[in-house]
């Protein structure tokens, strides 16, 4: 845990060293605010004291965001090299695939306190529905974790990180659109495998404040296949001919 | 620590990179491996290493074992990778600091380790700079110190000196000296002089195999076997020496040296010397021996008939 940690730390500070932390969380609040209060059916639009126009926003933003934070997590360590010096160090792969993993929620999980602030703006404008945003962002926190795990195997996969990102928001698209269109066009049991691998669903029952096993285990396994993926790929070298 | 290397392979498709190589290396002992590019030194560095598992055969360290042991063994090897590749957007001392954590150096002791290592490897006046703003050499000094930080018991070098000034190459060179007086150390080359100076022996390999093993020394009087002379006479008529030569018992070839008048190259035949007998000739026909030396081979000599 204590190696985990080790190497989340030295993300987390490369992050902010390079200034993508700061880019990334100010376009982040930049565009949610913006829909949340300005723009298109904003807050003051619908008229209600509630999170749902954000937590819709950040459902998209979020989409874009993370494969930018996580492209550059593997594939540049493969570009330059230094996956060699890491791998070498007394370390598993696994622990290398979750420190960077739990680097990126940080970020994220700082970006998202960085949006209190609505919550508490809103709570004064009228009576808010507590269970719906901590549902809310309790959902954010997990289709991030879903996204991150997503993008941490796509950056495995390759040396480049323009590369990463597209793979990552490729698989990312079927997930955040494509199973739940392909569900609608389907009948039967069929219609129900995707539209239980659709991540909108999950999604929109978390939000609305309901805690289900179903919807857990759905991002759970997610994450666990992401990230068993990525650490497969980092593990290749071993029998790679 | 000694380290037993058991019939290990590598393939990389149908290519076998390391071909069933065997060796052991005993505590203490600084060897280098010597050899053409592409000839299986970093492939079996980074088996040793944990890098890469291999595709048949064990490297035990004491009772540890690459297969199952790998977090231990890592833990003892301090690794300096072919080319250096370090995260360049860190500054040297968070660097090393990473390092020291996760190789598990006492939270107490990083900070004096830390300071040590700078002493060390010559690192002081550029301490407060991202290893980006390096020079090559700077940054290799950075290597070596990462290598060193958590105090490791083995410690592998894959081409130290690349890309090193004259001045840091020798300063490098008396380092892993110093440090062989205590550890284990491999280190890779295809400079020879290099391995000369500082291995106690030396494992040359080509193409997955070893085709060589032991001391400089050793090496150069396994190849040479015959006796080299220089030989310079003055005599009057140079078509009698060259034939007086020839007709010597311990001879077996004689030609003339290019560009030295009245020289001769001699070469005696196996497990004898021919000193004496040219010495006692030229006595004999009154000539004037102006040159009697031994040509020694060098390494390179030995390096280039085994890899060629």
């Amino acid at each position: 845990m204590k190696k985990i940690w080790i190497i989340t730390k030295r993300e987390l500070s490369s992050f902010f060293d390079s200034l993508t932390a700061y880019v990334m969380i100010i376009l982040f609040l930049g565009l949610s605010g913006l829909f949340t209060w300005l723009v298109g059916s904003n807050i003051f639009v619908m008229g209600q004291a509630s999170l749902n126009v954000f937590f819709g926003i950040a459902f998209w933003s979020l989409f874009f965001f993370i494969p930018a934070i996580t492209m550059r997590m593997i594939a540049e360590e493969n570009r330059a090299g230094t996956i060699e010096l890491l791998t070498t160090k007394a370390l598993t792969d696994g622990q290398i695939v979750i420190g960077k993993f739990l680097a990126c929620l940080i970020l994220v999980l700082i970006a998202l306190v960085c949006t209190l602030p609505y919550y508490i703006t809103i709570s004064q404008l009228g009576n808010i529905d507590d269970g719906a945003v901590i549902g809310g962002y309790i959902g954010l926190i997990l289709l991030s974790s879903a996204y991150i795990s997503i993008g941490l195997f796509a950056s495995s996969l390759t040396t480049n990180q323009i590369v990463a990102f597209l793979i990552a928001l490729f698989i990312g698209v079927f997930f955040q659109l494509l199973f739940d269109v392909i569900s609608s066009t389907l009948t039967g049991a069929a219609g129900k495998i995707f539209n239980y691998l659709s991540i909108r669903a999950h999604f929109d029952s978390i939000s609305r404040g309901v805690l289900d096993s179903r919807d857990l285990i759905y991002f759970g396994s997610i994450v666990t296949i992401g990230l068993l993926l990525s650490q497969l790929m980092l593990s290749k070298r071993n029998w790679q001919s | 620590m000694s380290i037993v290397v058991e019939n290990l392979t590598k393939k990389y498709g149908e290519q076998k990179a390391v071909n069933d190589i065997s060796f052991e290396i005993k505590t203490g002992e600084v060897v280098g491996f010597l050899g053409p590019n592409g000839a299986g030194k970093s492939t079996t560095m980074k088996m040793i290493t944990c890098y890469m598992a291999p595709t048949e055969g064990d490297v035990r360290l004491d009772e540890m074992s690459i297969h199952k042991d790998a977090e231990s063994i890592k833990r003892k090897i301090g690794y300096l990778p072919e080319n250096n590749p370090l995260y360049m957007d860190m500054p040297i001392v968070e660097y090393l600091r990473f390092t020291a954590e996760i190789q598990g150096v006492e939270k107490s002791k990083i900070t004096t380790r830390i300071g040590e290592m700078i002493e060390l490897c010559g690192l002081d006046r550029e301490k407060q700079k991202n290893i980006n703003e390096l020079s090559k050499g700077y940054r290799q000094r950075v290597g070596l110190a990462q290598a060193m930080i958590h105090d490791p018991e083995i410690l592998i070098l894959d081409e130290p000196t690349t890309g090193l000034d004259p001045n840091q190459i020798v300063e490098i060179r008396k380092l892993i000296k110093e440090l062989g007086k205590q550890k284990t150390v491999i280190l890779s080359s295809h400079i020879l002089s290099e391995v000369e100076a500082t291995c106690d022996r030396i494992l040359i390999i080509n193409r997955g195999r070893i085709v060589a093993d032991g001391s400089s020394d050793t090496l150069r009087t396994q190849a040479q076997g015959q006796e080299l002379l220089t030989v310079g006479i003055e005599a009057s008529k140079k078509s009698d020496v060259e034939k007086a030569l020839r007709g010597l018992a311990s001879v077996e070839k004689v030609s003339l040296t290019e560009g030295k008048p009245n020289h001769f190259r001699l070469q005696s035949k196996p497990d004898i010397s021919s000193r004496k007998a040219v010495f006692d000739l030229c006595v004999k026909e009154k000539w004037y021996l102006t040159e009697l030396t031994g040509i020694e081979t060098r390494l390179e000599d030995v390096f280039r008939e085994l890899t060629n």
